[in-house]
């Protein structure tokens, strides 16, 4: 489904990532790892479109097709989602209106028939009980005045709603005491199936507890600097990054090995 | 002596005997005074303090024609178009009132109705109301007190409330030819406990220059409520200056709200006194533009006695290379302990050459009160832009959403719920309909 190959990534002419490999598979979750400024963040915004990431070498390609060359509407409607680390505000702007406009543009786009009122709200309310959100926070703003947790429920209900064929979750876990961390483990599992491929973004291991994951990536200074299964996780759990950290210095110390984490 | 005061003291002198209430020896001699005080200042200029960004010399240049066209046979399609429902409805033609377009309910205890109208029928009242006429403050006031022909004429009875809303609309249809000027009047008398609600909107048609020189003057009675909006969609080279002027009495309350759309060059001018304790008023205004247009909005609220509430909000969107001015001025008095006033003035650029000259003016020599201000110009934020495209909405529909995002506090303002479906269309750019799912979300509450 997405084959990323020996990407380059630089954020305002500083190199973050250094050549990522990348092959994940429909029905496939990824679990991409790493120290804060290892280029997480980054290359979870380039795959779905972010001004001001400039791609240097390498490609990316989505189920055939160049993903780097779409607009970011346009990868939404093939079906990638990024549910962001920090859900944006969107003071004006009706929650429920966003997801009918985002369902609609979808729809559109396959050549389906828009959904009426009455089937979208009974898809929605669905989805609400899945990640246990009170009915009143869709007619709110857009995660205005929204606890940190409802933020990080609304953006994997939005997922839901859309059902992407490629989920990627960008520290989805950060902030969420262990309730809150269960729901939406619970929501994203509900959401696994063999057409769907996830990454999931995360700095710790406790998401992967919940959520276990088929392939475990440790990024460091922008490469992929280790892959394995879920026991990989655990590892890190156990030793820290510090180890990858040093092997991957070993490689390439002398290009900007401090690279910080952009997109915030 | 510059060429627009020999225009207008020509024009003044043949028309003069025509004008309404030319045998009135009041009103002929207000009339005279008027025409002496634009001779005296002419237009006002950039070295005016108050005009200083806003360029009115395209005005002086044009020999605007004060004799009103003839009403033709547009207006009956141009009224259909613009028309709201659940309101009453006063419509003037250049200049002059069109009872067969109007409809107006009766009702005991208020005159509502054209100006002209009531000078004929009832001078010595239009006298009473007319006469307490404060001096012009500029050339633009001094011009509609001299060549005034017709305008909304509204006079409540105590306790009169009138509840349907009231819809002035304003059509300039030039017949070719020389560039028309029209001098609407507009009077509004709300005795003690009396309430009104009323729109004036101003309309033309995008390919003629022309003028509309308008004047409100609104007095409020003890406890009397009076709501007036004005939404300005002047044609694209048309030229629109308005004063509106309130004087509240104790306990009074006046609500303003402004809307600006159109015109090459628009500037509405409100004010509001407070004449006695506990009055309130709240003044919002929108002004959205592109292409060269020119917006200006000077309001001015005098707390001159206690316990005064005065809330303020305006917003801007502007594109192309579009300029705006805003100047609130706010004014508590010695006197005028426990005033409470907010202003705010935020913008939006969406262009590189658009500009705006914002500008709070607060004046407080009272020691109780509580005074707050502020003015933003920003642009749309990437962040939010991206999160709507990343959510598969097309920029030029997140662009949209966005600025009615912005715009949003304003609209949700506005009660008369015909105007306020009336403004998402007026909003730059397309959102898709979602059938029945409105774009606005429910206020958040702090």
């Amino acid at each position: 489904m997405l084959e990323i190959r020996n990407l380059h990534v630089s954020v305002e002419g500083k190199p973050i990532l250094r050549g990522i490999d990348l092959d994940l598979r429909a029905g496939e979750v990824h679990a991409i790892m790493g120290p804060n400024g290892s280029g997480k963040s980054t290359l979870a915004h380039v795959l779905a479109g972010r001004d001001g990431y400039v791609v240097t070498d390498g490609e990316v390609r989505y189920r055939g097709q160049d993903l780097l060359a779409l607009a970011p509407e346009e990868r939404a409607h093939e079906g990638v989602f990024l549910a962001f680390q920090y859900p944006v505000e969107i003071p004006g702007v009706a929650n429920v209106y966003l997801l009918k406009a985002a369902l609609n543009a979808l729809r559109k786009h396959r050549g389906e028939a828009e959904l009426d009122a009455m089937d979208f709200l009974a898809l929605v309310r669905d989805k609400l009980g899945l990640m246990e959100m009170d009915e009143a926070l869709l007619y709110r703003a857009v995660n205005q005045g929204f606890s940190g947790g409802e933020k990080k429920r609304n953006e994997i209900l939005q997922m839901a709603v859309l059902e992407p064929r490629l989920a990627i979750l960008d520290e989805t876990d950060s902030g969420l005491d262990i309730d809150a961390l269960k729901v939406v483990a619970n929501g994203v599992n509900a959401l696994r199936n063999p057409e769907r491929a996830i990454v999931l973004v995360t700095h710790y291991q406790r998401l992967l507890d919940h959520i276990v994951p088929d392939r475990v990536h440790v990024l460091a200074q922008g490469r992929i600097a280790r892959s394995g299964g879920p026991e990989l996780a655990r590892e890190l759990e156990a030793r820290g990054y510090g180890w990858i950290e040093a092997q991957a210095g070993e490689g390439g110390r002398e290009a900007a090995p401090e690279a910080g984490e952009a997109g915030r | 002596m510059s060429a627009a005061r020999e225009h207008y003291r020509a024009q003044f002198a043949q028309r003069e005997a025509e004008l309404p209430g030319a045998t009135l020896p009041w009103l002929r001699r207000q009339r005279a005074e008027a025409l002496e005080r634009f001779a005296e200042r002419g237009l006002p200029t950039l070295r005016d303090e108050d005009w200083k960004y806003t360029n009115v010399a395209a005005i002086e240049k044009r020999p605007f024609e004060t004799r009103p066209a003839a009403a033709n046979g547009l207006a009956a399609r141009e009224v259909a178009r613009f028309a709201l429902d659940r309101c009453q409805r006063v419509v003037f033609v250049n200049g002059r009132f069109v009872p067969e377009l109007s409809r107006l309910d009766a009702l005991a205890g208020a005159t509502i109705g054209s100006l002209a109208a009531a000078l004929a029928r009832e001078p010595g009242r239009v006298e009473a109301v007319l006469a307490a006429e404060p001096a012009a403050a500029h050339g633009f006031a001094a011009l509609n007190a001299a060549f005034w022909s017709d305008g909304l004429w509204i006079d409540l009875a105590p306790g009169t409330v009138v509840e349907a809303p009231l819809h002035a609309l304003y059509l300039t249809l030039p017949d070719g030819g020389a560039s028309p000027a029209t001098f609407p009047l507009n009077v509004v008398s709300a005795a003690g406990g009396a309430g009104v609600t009323l729109l004036e909107h101003y309309v033309g048609p995008d390919d003629a220059i022309y003028l509309t020189d308008a004047v409100t003057r609104i007095v409020a009675g003890e406890g009397a409520t009076v709501r007036h909006m004005r939404l300005q969609q002047e044609g694209r080279r048309a030229f629109h200056i308005a004063e509106v002027g309130a004087a509240q009495a104790t306990g009074s309350r006046f609500d303003s709200l402004a809307l600006a759309f159109g015109a090459m060059l628009s500037r509405a001018g409100i004010a509001t006194r407070f004449d006695g304790e506990g009055c309130s008023t709240e003044l919002l205004g929108l002004y959205v533009g592109d292409g060269r247009r020119h917006f200006d909005h000077h309001t001015l609220i005098d707390h001159a006695h206690p316990r005064g509430v005065s809330r303020e909000f305006y917003k801007g969107v502007l594109d192309g290379a579009a300029r705006a001015v805003f100047n609130g001025r706010v004014v508590v008095r010695p006197d005028a302990q426990r005033t409470d006033a907010l202003q705010a003035n935020h913008n939006l650029l969406l262009s590189d050459e658009a500009e705006v000259d914002t500008k709070p003016q607060l004046e407080i020599y009272a020691d109780d009160v509580k005074c707050s201000h502020g003015a933003t110009v920003g642009q749309i934020d990437p962040v939010q832009r991206f999160y709507l495209r990343a959510r598969g909405i097309d920029d030029a529909q997140a662009q949209a959403l966005l600025v009615r995002a912005f715009a949003a506090e304003i609209v949700e303002r506005v009660r008369f719920a015909p105007l306020r479906a009336r403004l998402q269309g007026l909003l730059p750019g397309q959102i898709a309909d979602e059938m029945g799912v409105s774009p606005c979300a429910e206020p958040v509450t702090n």
